[in-house]
């Protein structure tokens, strides 16, 4: 029963409900493919147990006749997601070996609502990166190849085990969280679709934190309706997260519509960049033409903060994650070095120095700087008036159109290797996701066609605050009209 | 930089050195724990004196993933006190992270208010008191209030080698109330502290224990030359008692003048108080990354407060100290020296309010007409007997309905006062009903003429010759008739009866 | 504004991150490329712009006070790498 990997979340839901295969069937089937994936390194942990433990609850309860939305489905869980009793690591050495003895509100969901745990997915260490290379556990392996060679991709970052294990069809859907395009661009990089909602439709309690002002969670998964379905039981309200939004889930695969007319779409013309490629040119102009296929009346937007969103994101996410980061300590959980002799604080310094990756501790100092005393106005409280800036433009913009279509990232995958000497080329690759995560508004990204050497390339809808639904549409009716269907050859 | 307190009650307190008198300039921060149920982000225990990290959350210890949500009655609490404080209450506020390491502080940080605290500036008013040299009440400005998480506890003396974390008191509400530079004496300081606590006591928003370490503060001293700018403070950190506080502000400034008109110069630095030497001391230790890099938590939104809840909070306020000090005297007509001894804890004062509202029930009088009465005896017979036996007035083994039956019966002239007395101890004793303790032990007093006119008879019988002294001009010995026919009843005949039917038998 | 070697580790210790000679001097120049690119934003006019506070319109919602959590040591130190009658235990402090 292999073949039931090539099925996705609405897929397997549907045929299991109808009586097509069991649950458990389809769990062994993709737990199997979990196993056979491993060249990937796409998995931090594997949980098969917790995967058959949900199947066979499915199993019974639709002969008991008490389905659940996701029964029957099994999901990777980005390991940034605190599972009880399962090792939560964050992809850092620091929480090597962690098991928290609670769940996160997200995972609790899913799990609710009769979802099962194939594992937990690597990523960039405490998802700081875009190319999932600062990983304590190892560089995920995109499955995707240039044609015509076999150098290792990046299956992009830091949502990579997800976007690679979705791509693989080790797993029909994933869990990734997105603080300046984590779900997108990894999204993009491996022919996938992901959203990330408007910053507080998913609570954030149980994530272990990078920059709380910016960290959302959302779904990754193989086309909108299953990024819909997903999204749809990991939304809603929380009183454990303060910033949680208290307003109701809307049911968006039911409303779910590829139809566009009456829509205005608009185009930022801050992100026609200098040196964009001309195969990011042409793919953006193809997503154009499917919108007015769809019905949809473009118009030009201006995004006139654009290119300051990135720097003001690198002063406010690292500022956050310093202060965030700040409780890994050795002192409740995680590791600790205790060199001969050493005091409280030396014990601090030598377990933090042996705990956090590269990537980590740049960020941390980077924020620890721009926080210290003297130089907080000139950075943070800047920082904080451009991106109120930049929430203003696109208030602005939505003046004169309901959505927003751009590329997701101003490349396809690169190699792995090939940026992580130079971090300002690496954060250059969030240039197209950073301003809505600063703005706090739902985006999402879908495979919009293959560049020259065949890699996918991903076209980003971006919607007001709570507009999931119309991004959701959107990035249908790209799907619709894209008719991407190509598949990494499987080398692995 | 001239000081505003100054206008009014001018504090003579001086440190006498060796180049002349200098004047010692004082301000306090209070950290005053908020009486709740739950912490301030989580919804762990606040209870005192639990098993190590019994009262933690996985939010308390700052595991991964977890998150702060505010416990409403900390704001409402330090609202009200900020209303009580006269003080002006921020409609929009929000909390900041402090940042820095130490073991007591699971998050790296503590969650606290810098760039725009809960309320604003007030003020508080302490009394004159000539014997400690506070010559006219004085206003202390406060300079703000604002809500944060108090810190866990390190042991140090449990084992040789290694500290052990307590997180049971993690993120306990705390308020820090920053007075203005006003004090000038450690009297001053220790008068505000003693007000701040009876009026937080009113509000309900502390219990004011300082053995518990609900209340601490924080001592900021500097001395300067009289009419010169504010020299160089230091802060000493939590100091746990009134007399402790004192004690910091006398040895502070006297080593600081020591150490000036030695040559040398004043550090602003962190110092802890030796309760046992007597003395304070550089925490050098933990100066060395004073940089707290404060920013807006981001895991909260600002706090934005509605007309409702502050008009809650307003309605809900008791009527405070001052208030009830100057209505005891002007409506009740107590003295008022009474009225502050009264009013100055509330827990008195709601004692004294069911007192005297069960005394003029019983006696069919109005509240004012049996006041004096009333606080008479509280602060002269209850306040005695509760220093003798060394408990508070919220233990008292009277209760305020068997104080009230005790003056009504002294008032209907079943007692005497003497009678009371005797009576008053029993019920000190047994915590017994006075009316009972008349009944079974026959402490009626008698005003029978009859009874007491025989007395009387029989008296000057037997003392024929003091009757004849008397009658001759001897007029002291009217106390020794009045003293023998006492005894002969055995305290219980009407003194006044006494005395009129003897005036009347001895001519 | 610039950082050199005593400014990072200056930083490195407020961060209670442990930094070698090596480390730090190699840190210097990564700090000065990401601060100098940052610093674009001081062109930025922001006259008259209140700093960004909440992400989305939303205010901050207040608890109940009740007791609801707590009485739970073995899951505050089941990972604790040293917890000893029930404290976390940690190298002693001197105060
Ligand atoms: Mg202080
Ligand atoms: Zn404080």
């Amino acid at each position: 029963m292999s073949d039931l990997t090539n099925l996705g979340i609405a897929a397997l839901r549907d045929g299991f409900r109808a009586g097509d295969f069991s649950a458990r069937e389809a769990a062994d089937a993709f737990i199997a493919a979990v196993a056979a994936g491993r060249d990937l390194n796409a998995f931090i942990t594997e949980t098969p147990d917790h995967a058959i433990a949900a199947a066979d609850e499915a199993d019974r309860a639709r002969s008991a006749g008490e389905l659940r939305p996701l029964s029957g489905v099994p999901l990777g869980i980005k390991d940034l997601f605190c599972t009880a009793g399962v090792q939560t690591t964050a992809a850092s050495h620091m929480l090597e070996g962690f098991v928290p003895p609670y769940e996160s509100t997200v995972t609790s969901k899913l799990f609710g609502a009769g979802a099962g745990m194939l594992g937990k997915l690597n990523l960039d260490q405490f998802a700081m990166g875009s190319s999932n290379e600062t990983s304590a556990f190892g560089n995920v392996i995109s499955p995707w190849r240039r044609g015509g060679d076999t150098v290792a991709l990046a299956p992009g970052g830091s949502s990579g085990g997800s976007s690679a294990a979705i791509a693989a069809r080790m797993v029909p859907g994933a869990t990734g969280t997105d603080t300046g395009g984590s779900i997108r661009q990894p999204a993009a990089f491996t022919g996938t679709s992901g959203i990330k909602p408007t910053y507080g439709r998913c609570s954030r309690f149980g994530i272990v934190a990078f920059a709380s002002s910016l960290d959302q969670a959302g779904s990754m998964a193989r086309d909108v309706r299953d990024c819909a379905i997903l999204l749809e039981q990991m939304a809603g309200f929380d009183p454990k997260d303060a910033t949680s939004l208290d307003v109701p889930v809307p049911r968006w695969e039911d409303n779910l519509s590829g139809d566009l007319k009456g829509k205005r779409v608009g185009i930022p013309r801050e992100y026609r960049v200098e040196g964009m490629p001309a195969e990011i040119e042409a793919l953006w102009q193809r997503g154009i033409d499917f919108a007015r296929d769809a019905g949809a009346e473009i118009v030009e937007v201006s995004l006139p903060h654009t290119r300051q969103a990135l720097p003001t994101y690198y002063i406010i996410a690292p500022a956050e994650a310093s202060s965030n980061l700040a409780r890994y300590d050795g002192v409740r959980y995680g590791l600790r070095d205790l060199p001969d002799g050493a005091g409280l604080q030396d014990m601090y310094a030598a377990t933090r120095a042996a705990g956090f990756g590269a990537e980590v501790k740049r960020r941390i100092l980077i924020g620890t700087y721009v926080l210290s005393a003297g130089y907080y106005d000139a950075y943070y409280t800047k920082a904080q008036k451009v991106r109120a800036l930049i929430a203003r433009d696109f208030e602005r913009a939505f003046e004169t159109c309901d959505l927003l279509l751009t590329p997701t990232a101003p490349s396809a995958a690169f190699a792995l290797g090939e940026k992580n000497a130079d971090p300002l080329s690496m954060y250059l690759n969030d240039v197209f996701t950073v301003p809505a995560s600063l703005a706090g508004l739902p985006a999402m990204s879908v495979p919009g066609g293959l560049s020259a050497e065949g890699l996918p390339l991903g076209l980003q809808i971006i919607g007001r605050p709570l507009d999931e639904q119309g991004v959701l549409d959107a990035g249908l009716a790209i799907e619709q009209r894209a008719g991407f269907t190509a598949r990494p050859d499987r080398w692995w | 930089m001239t000081n505003a307190a100054e206008g009014d009650g001018m504090s003579t307190y001086r440190i006498q050195g060796a180049t002349g008198d200098w004047e010692v300039v004082i301000g306090l921060e209070v950290h005053a724990q908020i009486t709740t149920n739950a912490k301030l982000f989580s919804g762990a225990s606040t209870k005192f004196g639990s098993e190590p990290n019994a009262n933690v959350s996985l939010v308390d210890a700052a595991m991964p993933g977890m998150l702060p949500v505010p416990n409403g009655e900390c704001i409402r609490q330090a609202v009200r006190t900020g209303m009580a404080l006269g003080a002006e209450i921020n409609r929009w506020s929000r909390f900041d992270r402090k940042n820095y390491f130490y073991a007591d502080l699971p998050q790296g940080y503590q969650i606290s208010q810098l760039y725009h605290p809960l309320v604003g500036e007030g003020s508080l008013m302490v009394e004159a008191d000539e014997k400690a040299g506070i010559a006219a009440p004085k206003t202390i400005g406060i300079e703000r209030i604002h809500v944060e998480q108090d810190a866990g506890k390190l042991m140090h003396d449990q084992h040789p080698t290694r500290s052990y974390v307590d997180l049971n008191r993690s993120g306990v509400a705390l308020m820090e109330i920053v007075s203005r530079p006003d004090m000038r004496s450690p009297a001053e300081a220790g008068a505000y502290l003693r007000k701040l606590r009876s009026i937080l006591r009113y509000v309900g928003s502390c219990d004011g224990n300082m053995e518990e370490g609900s209340m601490r503060a924080d001592v900021n001293v500097s001395v300067r030359k009289a009419g010169e700018p504010f020299g160089t403070r230091t802060e000493t950190k939590n100091v746990n008692s009134v007399r402790f506080v004192m004690a910091t502000i006398e040895y502070e400034a006297n080593r600081q003048v020591d150490v000036i008109e030695g040559g040398g110069t004043i550090v602003q630095e962190t110092r802890l108080f030796d309760p046992d030497r007597t003395e304070t001391r550089s925490m050098r230790s933990k100066e060395d990354a004073h940089d707290y890099r404060y920013f807006p938590d981001p895991d909260l939104l600002p706090l934005e407060l509605s007309d409702a809840f502050l008009s809650e909070c307003e309605a809900s306020l008791p009527e405070l100290p001052d208030a009830k000090r100057t209505r005891y005297e002007t409506a009740l007509g107590l003295s008022p020296y009474q009225a502050a001894v009264i009013t100055a804890d509330v827990e008195t004062a709601r004692w004294f309010e069911a007192l005297l509202g069960e005394t003029a029930v019983a006696q069919g009088k109005s509240e004012a007409e049996v006041a004096k009465t009333a606080s008479n005896w509280l602060t002269s017979d209850l306040f005695g007997a509760l220093n003798r036996l060394g408990v508070s007035i919220g233990d008292s083994p009277v209760t305020t309905a068997n104080g009230a039956a005790l003056l009504a019966l002294v008032a209907d002239g079943t007692l005497s006062g003497s009678l009371a007395k005797q009576v008053f101890e029993i019920m000190l004793e047994t915590g017994d009903a006075p009316g009972r303790i008349v009944d079974e032990r026959g402490l009626r007093q008698t005003s029978d003429t009859g009874a007491i006119e025989a007395v009387i008879a029989d008296v000057m019988a037997r003392n024929a010759d003091k009757v004849a002294e008397y009658r001759g001009g001897k007029d002291k010995l009217f106390g020794f008739f009045v003293g023998q026919t006492m005894k002969a009843m055995a305290g219980k005949g009407n003194p006044a009866a006494i005395n009129d039917l003897l005036k009347k038998a001895l001519g | 504004m610039s950082v050199d070697l005593p400014t990072v580790r200056k930083i490195a210790s407020l961060a209670r991150i442990a930094v070698t000679d090596a480390e730090a001097a190699a840190i210097v120049p990564e700090l000065n490329n990401i601060l100098g690119w940052v610093e674009q934003l001081s062109a930025v006019d922001t006259d008259g712009i209140a700093p960004m506070t909440a992400v989305i319109p939303n205010s901050l919602r207040l608890r109940d006070d009740v007791v609801t959590d707590g009485n739970r040591r073995d899951d505050v130190l089941k990972n604790a790498p040293q917890a000893e009658h029930g404290f976390f235990a940690v190298p002693k402090v001197i105060e």
